[in-house]
């Protein structure tokens, strides 16, 4: 049961977005390299997940009954990276070694490298597969959790996709729930451009889907999507999330060109120098 | 002569019972169903083929048809394996791992997922469905993978053997299973030792010239053949690689050190191969002279299982000349 979100809980959860966001600027300018628009749009969902709906405990990332968040899309990991870290798995300092050698923070995540995350990711299109492989063996051992499956839109490009949802129309499972960082961008430009993925949502509802859309930076109303989705108890259900790329840094919204690329040293500053003062809106006493 | 330790059967050079070895992989899924809860089992539009079915129809819950698509096959034993089931894929080799090789890669080696793939109709010994279903190149493409063991049994028992024991092994293995009825070599009695090279035949003498050795069901050409040359005055001695990752380097070391030559047996490419990972190794601590039987460079056809092996040189002439010319 996820509860309802009030007024505090989501302050402290833009809060946690906030935070998400700065860890990812500091992580991906220590890499050198790595992915900034679509961790960064994703922050606000990450942090909905990790700080209000997932039943986890990352003092003990094993335990049985954990719910299992799948990430299909591995390239956004320093998203999930920073979540984690803020959530507790591992000591924040530990972000500095994303993709350096001898790290347990790899490029794309490892599952046996990191305890807490559930599968290894990076080639695209296989996330929903293996959630499906977890959602049936949960079915088999009678057990409650949950699993959560976050894909993007440009890997609906991959066919593994689609062997998926057609395997989801006929063995509907409702312990099963995808969430689609709607972005529009991929690694050569918008995704209408490269292969559009249009109508989409027409699309996934054809398969036999219980589709919702809603806005990828509105922590309430994505809480309530959740929510909803986990009321359905027929059918696994699919959110459309929009986000913007690059969300909470201006210079990087909306540009493709931020997909595969970290910042530098003068744009980390700027950028965390926005983050600080969301946007211009809190004077900050550094200015 | 054969070797009596191993209880092979007895009957074998006497035109020995013929069985599909795939029917060992479906008969040890059947008492694996039995026996442990977590076995699940997948398959791609191949159930009846890959003899899954009978799996199937006994545990219809713990049965997954994906149809025709085998990276979501791939994909979803992983996520079952790390959800700790046991995942058995079954498919035609050519597709799995073929189709979903970087699925499976990914999800599964990499991920260290304990799934076991079955790669059936391998080698041009699938006969009349030609080419495009003979898996010949299977070996190579999964051997290369890091922390995998792969296996190529020579007959029903030995495939049932194997199935049964990659069960309680965790980790990902290839287990190479064979479509038409081939020459049952082994019994029910004969020890099935994972990770070794064994002696079938061994030289009169105890001084063989030559070592065949051979994998899959090829091992009962390579038997045929040294039983010929025995009888034309040439001793040589047979052993079954079941096992090609991990290769059992210390056998493989001690036999290099008593022969002049190796002739490897293979239904397979000769790049890549059984013959490639024996010679992997030579190269480094025993270099000899090595004549590789499999098919050079070539597809196979269409066509029976015995005029097959004779044009691409896989019977038990081919091997017979290639000690010749090693001897000679």
């Amino acid at each position: 049961m996820i509860e309802e979100l009030y007024d505090e809980k989501l302050k402290i959860l833009e809060e946690k977005a906030n935070e998400i966001r700065r860890l990812i600027i500091e992580m991906l300018f220590e890499a050198g390299s790595g992915h900034s628009a679509g961790p960064l749009g994703m922050a606000d969902i990450f942090s909905a997940l990790y700080f209000h709906i997932l039943r986890h405990d990352p003092k003990n990332p094993n335990w049985q009954d954990r719910d299992r968040l799948v990430l299909s899309n591995g390239h956004i990991c320093p998203v999930q990276y920073a979540a984690m870290a803020l959530a507790g798995y591992f000591p924040k300092e530990e972000l500095k070694t994303l993709r350096k050698i001898n790290s347990r923070l790899q490029g794309h995540p490892h599952r046996t490298s990191l305890p807490g995350i559930e599968n290894t990711s990076g080639p695209l299109g296989e996330g929903i597969s293996q959630a499906i492989g977890m959602a049936i063996a949960a079915k088999l051992d009678k057990k409650g959790y949950h699993i959560y499956c976050i894909t993007s839109d440009g890997e609906h490009q991959e066919g593994n996709i689609w062997e998926a949802y057609m395997f989801l129309g006929k063995n509907q499972l409702e312990n099963l729930t995808i969430i689609i960082d709607r972005n529009y961008i991929q690694i050569d430009g918008f995704t209408e451009d490269v292969m559009p993925l249009e109508p989409l949502k027409q699309k996934l509802e054809s398969f036999g889907l219980h589709v919702l859309e809603v806005d990828g930076h509105n922590i309430r109303a994505f809480v309530d999507a959740v929510r909803e989705a986990r009321s359905e108890w027929k059918r696994t259900s699919v959110i459309i999330a929009y986000t913007i790329p690059g969300k909470g840094v201006s210079f990087m919204e909306k540009k493709f060109e931020w997909h595969g690329k970290p910042p530098n040293k003068e744009e980390a500053k700027k950028a965390i120098d926005e983050l600080r003062t969301l946007g211009g809106k809190i004077i900050s006493e550094h200015q | 002569m054969l070797n009596p330790e191993l209880k092979l059967n007895p009957k074998i050079f006497e035109e020995p019972e013929e069985r599909p070895i795939r029917d060992g992989f479906g008969d040890a899924l059947l008492e694996l169903g039995e026996k442990n809860s977590n076995v699940v089992v997948l398959t791609a539009d191949v159930a009846e083929s890959t003899r899954v079915h009978k799996f199937a129809e006994k545990w219809p819950e713990k049965f997954i048809e994906c149809g025709i698509a085998e990276q979501n096959m791939a994909g979803i034993a992983a996520g079952l394996a790390v959800s700790g089931k046991i995942a058995f894929i079954s498919s035609y080799a050519t597709f799995s791992p073929g189709k979903n090789w970087e699925t499976i890669r990914t999800t599964i080696i990499y991920n260290n997922a304990n799934v076991k793939i079955a790669g059936h109709h391998a080698g041009i010994a699938t006969g009349p469905d030609g080419a495009t279903h003979q898996a010949t190149e299977d070996i190579a493409i999964i051997r290369c993978l890091p922390n995998i063991r792969v296996i190529s049994p020579c007959d029903y028992f030995e495939a049932k053997k194997a199935t049964l024991y990659s069960a309680d092994i965790y980790g990902p293995f290839y287990l190479r299973f064979v479509r038409e009825k081939t020459p049952v070599i082994t019994t029910e009695e004969t020890p099935f030792r994972f990770g070794k090279i064994e002696y079938f035949w061994k030289p009169k003498t105890e001084k063989a010239e030559i070592a065949i050795m051979a994998t899959g069901y090829l091992l009962y050409q390579a038997l045929l053949a040294a039983k010929e040359l025995q009888e034309e005055g040439i001793d040589v001695c047979v052993l079954n690689v079941h096992t090609i990752k991990p290769l059992d380097e210390k056998t493989l070391l001690e036999v290099a050190n008593k022969v002049k030559g190796i002739v490897t047996v293979e239904d397979h490419q000769i790049h890549g191969g059984m013959g490639s990972a024996i010679a992997e190794f030579l190269a480094k601590t025993k270099p000899l002279r090595i004549e590789f039987i499999g098919l050079q460079n070539t597809f196979g056809e269409s066509g029976n299982i015995k005029d097959l092996i004779k044009k691409y040189g896989l019977d038990k002439e081919s091997i017979k000349s290639a000690v010749k010319k090693l001897l000679s």
